[in-house]
């Protein structure tokens, strides 16, 4: 071996980059001293400061997943109509930062005739924050990026406009781990069988102990099978969530029909008006239909209308199910309540109504 | 295989090509761009990609499976694929993410990004996502052998991996101070020293499971802190919300008498405010929880005050495996302008994660471990002390042994009596 050995490059461990060498220059000079904001029109929102510096954002809508081709697109687009500075917001809007007002309306025209869609701000439906799906993720029970880009094109006007009673925020999840997040509207797989088990592989693959450890509601124990050290699921006991799945890939909980979608509604992070929540069980067995999630689509659609139709101004999602009462949010939407609404987990009595209150 | 225009072989993706119309971008038609007109590396590794990607379409099933790859000097950041159906896909057998924090509150340069595309037009396939839900920069679909490569050279141009796995992961932090009025503390101060003091945690992942960092300016916590993370940051205020009561008589004009008392008044959770005769308010300061709907609806007339801070909340997480839990409170203020308030921030950040490290569980979070062992064991351990600000309301349940009763009360008197006197 005459190969000389190639010394590996050390790591220069800087963390967490400092934004201020990439910050517009109007928001550098400023910072920690704004005075007000408001919104000019939909997509744009003009920032004061207390200096009287004045600077625009326009937000324009993305796909998140961007090859450097639309990446490229977006740049130009902010070196010849903007200031060259830009950002992202938490649901991968992108964000031009622009200090003279005469480029707002030019740089508008320019995002929108390259097909990027101009709006997420106010009352308006932003895009959905979500997960990786088939695209990368080793445990996923649907697409994300699919899903999302279907529901986008249905919502595309009410993303470019702010008519909605508030903000709406809408998450996708690929599996029940739900790295999409809370959202005034969830959707997310949600299993509806056990696992089924490769026994083979079971051994050589799974760190047993482990997997074990993982089922919240313990439905697995070490078996010999066929001779071989493997796991077994308690079938009646499972709550298919899938828990045990990542630890052992040999326990595959996807189907193609037994992967289903559940809808969630009315979970808030922000604590405006009401504290923070989690989203509830709105329906659940609705198909993994790729590639137009049809049935999917057209329940978010009419969860959609409800809300626009029936909300006060401010209230979000599960403000507005709080004021009107579960009960009329199923008739509204013409969706079931069932057995499975009923919440089985610990806890649970607290999500029971302990009261004389009944909506008729 | 199909022939495109140019007799290229190309596999066809009927499934995906439903995902090409309609108004919102196509993330199919940038792929496919890869595919066609991307540096050649790029394109082979983009057409077994759509390959893959439309079979899954076609079984509803996803084929990548994990695996161990790393950079050197580095545990984690790296997010290994591969494929399990490399036979029909070979080119992109290997698919793996460079998980790579953003500048904190996502602030770029278009030349950064040009920089960024660059490097991963040479090195990987071209397609990068712009964030994460951790907040990552996700580089996506990458071979082992040029996962170094790529690193080195983001790295060279200030860049750093995220994190995966047991450890600390990539944080959040808002745009505020940045560009945002109602901002109480300055975010990207307080992400880059309590992350950065602890990067060993990210690199080289060895807590219990992973702990999460986010950090957003104000009550409408735009980095979703309370419900995504175990350690969430928040800024708030103790003093009086400024009024200037003539621009409320403006948006009064020009929103209406009905309006405001409907989508202000009303909508107050404590009842804090009242409408004046003469279209001027009043705020009872005493009872408003700095909950930020007045100010996110007369944002010219009403701000945060000038007595700023945060407040932490401890144990967000999603459902693995006891359930969902939402932050709980556990320092209702802390002031947040001088450097040793920052030090003193930085410091329970640490005992927090080191708390963290030795008592939970493998494959516990943190809001787990202490559903395990009681809050106060954890306010224990942390030296804080109990607040009435960390409930909604005290014990209902009377199985609890109370024998020290009357000493813990002193220490009330007494903390009560400190404050007082350092006012």
């Amino acid at each position: 071996m005459n190969e000389q050995v190639r010394t590996p490059r050390s790591p220069d461990e800087v963390g967490v980059p400092d934004p201020f060498q990439y910050m517009h220059p109007v928001m550098k000079a400023n910072y920690g001293n704004w005075d007000w904001h408001d919104r000019p029109r939909p997509g744009v929102l003009r920032h004061v400061s207390k200096s009287g510096d004045v600077i625009y954002t326009v937000r324009a809508g993305t796909q998140r997943q961007m090859d450097v081709f639309t990446i490229r697109k977006l740049c130009d687009i902010g070196d010849e109509f903007a200031d060259g500075h830009v950002r992202f917001t938490t649901r991968s809007n992108i964000e031009y930062l622009v200090a003279d007002e005469a480029k707002v309306a030019p740089l508008i025209e320019t995002l929108e005739s390259n097909g990027f869609p101009v709006g997420g701000t106010g009352a308006s439906v932003s895009m959905v924050s979500h997960t990786q799906g088939w695209l990368h993720c080793d445990i996923p029970g649907t697409d994300a990026s699919g899903v999302v880009k279907g529901l986008m094109d249905m919502l595309h006007k009410e993303y470019v406009q702010e008519k909605m009673p508030n903000r709406l925020r809408i998450t996708t999840s690929c599996c029940q781990i739900n790295c999409g997040g809370q959202g005034d509207i969830a959707i997310n797989v949600q299993y509806t069988k056990p696992p089924k088990i490769n026994h083979d592989l079971v051994a050589n693959v799974c760190e047993r102990p482990a997997v074990v450890a993982r089922c919240p509601v313990a439905a697995i124990r070490p078996a010999m099978v066929n001779g071989k050290p493997s796991l077994e699921v308690d079938e009646k006991k499972c709550i298919c969530c899938g828990a045990c799945y990542p630890p052992c890939p040999p326990m595959q909980i996807n189907s193609a029909e037994s992967t289903k979608i559940a809808i969630w509604v009315g979970g808030k992070h922000s604590s405006a008006r009401s504290k923070p929540t989690f989203h509830k069980l709105a329906v659940a067995n609705l198909p993994n239909n790729a590639p137009h999630w049809p049935e999917v689509k057209e329940v978010v659609g009419r969860i959609v209308a409800a809300y626009k139709k029936d909300a006060k101004h401010w209230e979000r999602m599960g403000e507005w199910i709080d004021r009107i009462g579960w009960k009329r949010f199923f008739e509204m939407t013409d969706l079931a309540f069932t057995k499975h609404h009923l919440d089985t987990w610990t806890g649970s009595r607290k999500s029971m109504n302990s009261s004389a209150h009944v909506h008729f | 295989m199909k022939d495109d225009t140019e007799g290229r072989k190309v596999h066809a993706t009927p499934h995906l090509d439903e995902l090409e119309g309609g108004p919102w971008p196509s993330f199919v038609t940038g792929l496919k761009r890869l595919r066609d007109e991307g540096a050649p590396n790029n394109q082979k590794i983009m057409n077994d990609l759509l390959g893959q990607l439309n079979h899954s379409y076609e079984n509803r099933l996803g084929y990548w499976k994990g695996g161990t790859v790393s950079v050197f000097g580095y545990g984690g950041g790296i997010i290994p694929r591969f494929s399990e159906v490399a036979d029909k896909f070979p080119e992109s057998k290997e698919f793996h993410t460079l998980r790579v924090q953003p500048p904190a509150g996502y602030h770029y340069t278009t030349d950064i990004l040009r920089q960024m595309c660059d490097i991963w037009e040479r090195h990987g396939s071209g397609l990068i996502a712009f964030h994460g839900q951790s907040g990552d920069i996700m580089f996506q679909g990458c071979t082992t052998e040029n996962t170094q490569k790529a690193f080195d050279e983001l790295n060279e141009i200030g860049f750093d991996l995220g994190g995966a796995g047991p450890a600390l992961r990539t944080s959040t932090s808002c745009v505020g101070h940045a560009r945002c009025e109602q901002s109480c503390y300055d975010e990207v101060r307080a992400h880059r020293t309590i992350i950065n003091g602890l990067l060993d945690e990210m690199h080289r992942p060895a807590l219990p499971y992973k702990f999460k960092f986010k950090f957003s300016g104000c009550a409408n916590d735009c980095v979703n802190a309370i419900h995504r993370s175990d350690f969430a940051v928040i800024g708030t205020w103790r003093d009086d919300i400024k009024i200037n009561q003539e621009k409320v008589k403006e948006h009064i004009k020009e929103k209406g008498r009905k309006y405001t008392i409907d989508t202000v008044v009303s909508m107050c959770p404590t009842r804090a405010i009242s409408l004046n005769d003469d279209d001027t308010i009043e705020i009872d300061n005493k009872s408003c929880v700095r909950c930020m709907h007045c100010i996110n609806v007369m944002t010219k007339a009403l701000s945060p005050g000038d007595d700023k801070g945060v407040s932490i909340m401890i144990g967000g997480k999603r459902s693995l495996k006891i359930g969902d839990l939402m932050g709980i409170m556990v320092k209702p203020f802390m002031k947040l302008d001088t450097d040793e308030d920052f030090e003193k921030l930085n410091e329970f950040a640490q005992s927090v994660v080191e708390f963290f490290a030795d008592n939970a569980l493998e494959h516990e979070r943190l809001g787990e471990t202490i559903d395990r062992i009681g809050l106060p064991a954890f306010l224990e351990a942390l030296e804080i002390d109990p607040d009435p600000n960390m409930v909604n309301h005290p014990r209902t349940s009377s199985y609890v042994r109370t024998d020290d009763f009357d000493e813990e009360a002193a220490k009330y008197f007494e903390r009560k009596a400190a404050e007082k006197a350092a006012q």
